[in-house]
């Protein structure tokens, strides 16, 4: 391979200044230009074992993307993409890059690891743009029918893998919109809705039928699903949120992440009263937890127009499951972060929360994440004002499949599946995504989607259903 | 979409729909409920299934004037339509024949109450009931409710039709003539459902309430309908609507179901602005 001088730094991503974007909802990162892509993807050492591929959940055939982009050939770089993932302009924006595929990009041992996620991100904008519509080749139509519950990513993608294999899906969303956690969770700045909305167009345009307003287990339970479908995939989400059963937390202003955020998101909240629903504009809000939710909530918060936004979070910055990217954006806007320090109680008054009592906490030993055990330090507690505090402390599946059909459930209510067709212990039906895992990424959500869909149509091909009472009986 | 075939005005600010929802008709039971939407620009509003026919597939919903939202649907005419209508949500009540039972409706908490206490007639109990408003113009139903009640007692807070009194009153009355009554049903503003559990408390009769709180998704998504009970927090959506009165933190419920007031109101007087604007632009154009 010739030699060449590789820049050790990564192409910035030009994004809207802190002071000015917490005034707005519009996107933070503005993608890359037509150049910065080239010049980012040229940093690319197109090593001859690439360790990103299997970084990538879906095993993206991420050099010779890079390579396409190099060559100015978008079009081909973004076909190699949608050859395993076909939500690319989602993937590129909210991927854990740092712990997948730029995590063991080899250029990581020496310089900063290629921008692939800003490079996947651009050659996906740079389709909606200029590219071809794609080319809807209509497969063979296979007479068989498939029920796909739940339109978030892992639903989305697994309906679209269905539907190109001729099969004929119909999508039973709970909500008022699909997209699942990116459209109700994930919010604007981080997540245009044009992107959501551009990504569920292409796969209706691939002949999927999307019935909202459908709580299946409510409105129809699997069972009877089962009666007009020849397969089901199962692919609800964890929506159930944690609370942390603490005095004062039914107090007015105390939110779930999930209330909080869908007032906001999916309702519009920001735009009352012109959009109906309201949400409480805190001065000070408290958000507990240190995951990518309480990192959208605390800058959300600021946006809706908080004076302080606060991060309570138990550990160190160090063990924050949020993307880096985020935890970053969050302090460059102002949030500030109380690390080591974990609620105790809520006081208010007249219904209304106006400060949580916290205790400043030790590390100790690793606990069974691996990750140093909080220990409280006695005598440590403080009060920290507020009359907005958000609990975004994690979630669970929601019972409501499980409780209407009989299926095999593990820890905290996930479905059982055989990981290697995700199958479910019920003949007929598969799952993915956060209701076999719990709360995870959108990525793996789409992993298991497309393992689940080829699983899938062989069964609606061939009928045979082995190894369901093998299901896996461990929680993941 | 879904369409609204009928239309009917129960009292001053109550009004009744006939939609069509055939998904929601189909499995529809009393005590259940739906989420509606107006518009994209709507909020998500829980409402309860007042009745349903699931051969021709629809539903029909009852609402009291209270605010924006609301205020909107009752300009909605025949042949307008929903955005959305999600459901049928929550659990539905639990019919058996329970051998005497009360039932009491106050205000639009009537239109609930009546499914159930014809399922509970049907069951084969023998059924009191008491409905009662803040005056005649806010009572309707009273026809409906006799036809399946042995007993009736109406009451109004101004004396204006049946007696003067709350409802808690004729309750207690009741309650101490039939210390046999097995359950007791009570439906209606949060305050009253509040005085009728104190009512029935020191008798002991297991009572009823079906709550409607303040929701969002109506799924279990949110937390935001949740109510503190003995033995910790309960979603409504999902784990309710109905709940052992006794056991409900009241006061709490209280406080969360005013919690956004201002926001409420302002949004109010947008609304009714707007359509004063248009009401004179109509005059104007006359
Ligand atoms: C605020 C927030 C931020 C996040 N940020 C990131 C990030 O930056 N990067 C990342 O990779 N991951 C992130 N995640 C996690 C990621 O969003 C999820 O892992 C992913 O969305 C899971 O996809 P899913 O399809 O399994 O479920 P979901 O996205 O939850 O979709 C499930 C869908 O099923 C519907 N549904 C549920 N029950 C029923 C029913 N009974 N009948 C019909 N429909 C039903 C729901 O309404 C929903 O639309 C975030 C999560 C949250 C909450
Ligand atoms: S309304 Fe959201 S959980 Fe009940």
């Amino acid at each position: 391979m010739p030699q060449k001088k590789i820049n050790p730094t990564r192409t910035p991503m030009p994004e809207q200044p802190a002071k000015e974007r917490i005034r707005n909802f519009n996107e933070v990162t503005h993608g890359y230009s037509e150049e910065m892509a080239v010049n980012e993807a040229i940093r690319c050492l197109q090593c001859a074992r690439p360790t990103c591929i299997q970084g990538c959940p879906v095993n993206i055939d991420i050099p010779r993307f890079l390579a396409h982009v190099a060559n100015q050939e978008f079009q081909d770089a973004i076909d190699v993409i949608k050859k395993t993932n076909c939500l690319p302009a989602i993937t590129g924006r909210v991927c854990p890059q740092e712990n997948q595929c730029e995590g063991v990009c080899v250029l990581a041992k020496k310089y900063e690891p290629v921008a692939i996620g800003r490079v996947e991100r651009f050659v996906a904008d740079w389709e909606a743009e200029h590219g071809k519509p794609a080319a809807v080749n209509p497969a063979k139509p296979s007479g068989k029918k498939a029920a796909v519950i739940g339109a978030g990513p892992a639903g989305l993608t697994a309906a679209a893998d269905l539907a190109k294999k001729g099969h004929q899906v119909t999508v039973f969303e709970a909500l008022h919109k699909a997209g699942g956690v990116l459209s109700y969770g994930i919010p604007d700045f981080r997540l245009p809705t044009d992107v959501v909305r551009r990504e569920v167009d292409y796969v209706t345009s691939l002949g999927v039928e999307i019935k909202k307003d459908f709580v299946v287990g409510m409105a129809a339970t699997i069972d009877e699903l089962l009666e007009e479908y020849d397969a089901i995939f199962i692919g609800t989400g964890a929506g159930l949120p944690w609370f942390l059963g603490l005095p004062g937390e039914n107090l007015g202003g105390v939110y779930s992440a999930n209330e909080y955020l869908t007032r906001s998101n999916l309702m519009k909240a920001y735009l009352f009263p012109k959009y109906d629903t309201p949400i409480a504009i805190g001065e000070r809000v408290i958000t507990i937890g240190g995951g990518n939710t309480a990192m959208d909530a605390a800058r959300t918060a600021l946006r809706l127009g908080a004076r302080d936004s606060i991060i309570v979070y138990r550990r160190s910055k160090a063990e924050m499951p949020a993307r880096a990217e985020e935890v970053e954006h969050a302090g460059q806007e102002g949030v500030q972060f109380h690390f080591l320090t974990s609620p105790v109680a809520y006081h208010g008054q007249k219904g209304r929360v106006q400060s949580l009592e916290c205790i400043k906490n030790e590390l100790g030993e690793p606990d069974a994440s691996g990750r140093r055990r909080p220990v409280p330090v006695e005598g440590s507690n403080f009060q920290i004002e507020a009359d907005v505090i958000i609990v975004a402390i994690g979630q669970s599946p929601s019972p409501i499949i499980a409780k209407t059909t009989q299926i095999d459930t593990g820890k905290g209510g996930i479905l059982l599946v055989d990981k290697e067709t995700m199958k479910t212990s019920k003949k007929g039906v598969f799952a993915g995504g956060d209701i076999i895992t719990g709360g995870a990424t959108v990525i793996l959500a789409m992993g298991q989607a497309k393992i689940a869909a080829a699983a899938m149509d062989e069964y609606l091909r061939t009928g045979i259903w082995e190894k369901a009472e093998e299901a896996d009986t461990e929680s993941a | 979409m879904y369409r609204i075939i009928h239309k009917e005005i129960l009292s001053e600010s109550v009004k009744l729909f006939i939609v069509e929802a055939p998904v929601v008709a189909r499995k529809a039971r009393a005590g259940q409920f739906v989420i509606v939407r107006n518009d994209e620009y709507g909020e998500r509003i829980p409402l309860t299934i007042a009745d349903y026919d699931s051969e021709a597939g629809t539903i029909t919903l009852i609402f009291q004037e209270v605010g924006k939202s609301t205020m909107q649907m009752g300009t909605f005419e025949v042949g307008d339509s929903y955005e959305n209508i999600a459901g049928p949500l929550g659990h539905a009540t639990e019919i058996e024949n329970y051998g005497k039972v009360v039932m009491v409706g106050g205000g639009v908490g009537i239109a609930p109450i009546f499914p159930i206490t014809r399922a509970l007639k049907q069951a084969g109990n023998q059924v009191i009931s008491i409905i009662g408003a803040r005056s005649k113009e806010l009572l309707f139903w009273e026809g409906r409710m006799q036809e399946y009640s042995d007993e009736l007692i109406v009451c109004t807070d101004d004396g204006s039709a049946g007696r003067k009194a709350l409802v808690t009153e004729p309750l207690k009355e009741v309650l101490e003539a039939n210390r046999d009554a097995a359950k007791v049903w009570a439906i209606g503003p949060a305050i009253m459902m509040k005085f009728t559990c104190l009512t029935t408390k020191p008798f002991n009769v297991p009572t009823i309430v079906s709550l409607n709180t303040v929701m969002v998704d109506g799924t279990g998504m949110c937390g935001g309908c949740r109510v503190a009970m003995e033995g910790g927090a309960r979603f409504v959506c999902v784990d309710g609507p109905e709940f052992d009165g006794h056991i409900v933190d009241w006061d709490i419920l209280l406080e969360r179901m005013s919690f956004y007031r201002s926001e409420e109101q302002l949004a109010t007087k947008q609304w009714l602005d707007h359509q004063c604007k248009l009401d004179k632009a109509a005059e104007a154009a006359e």
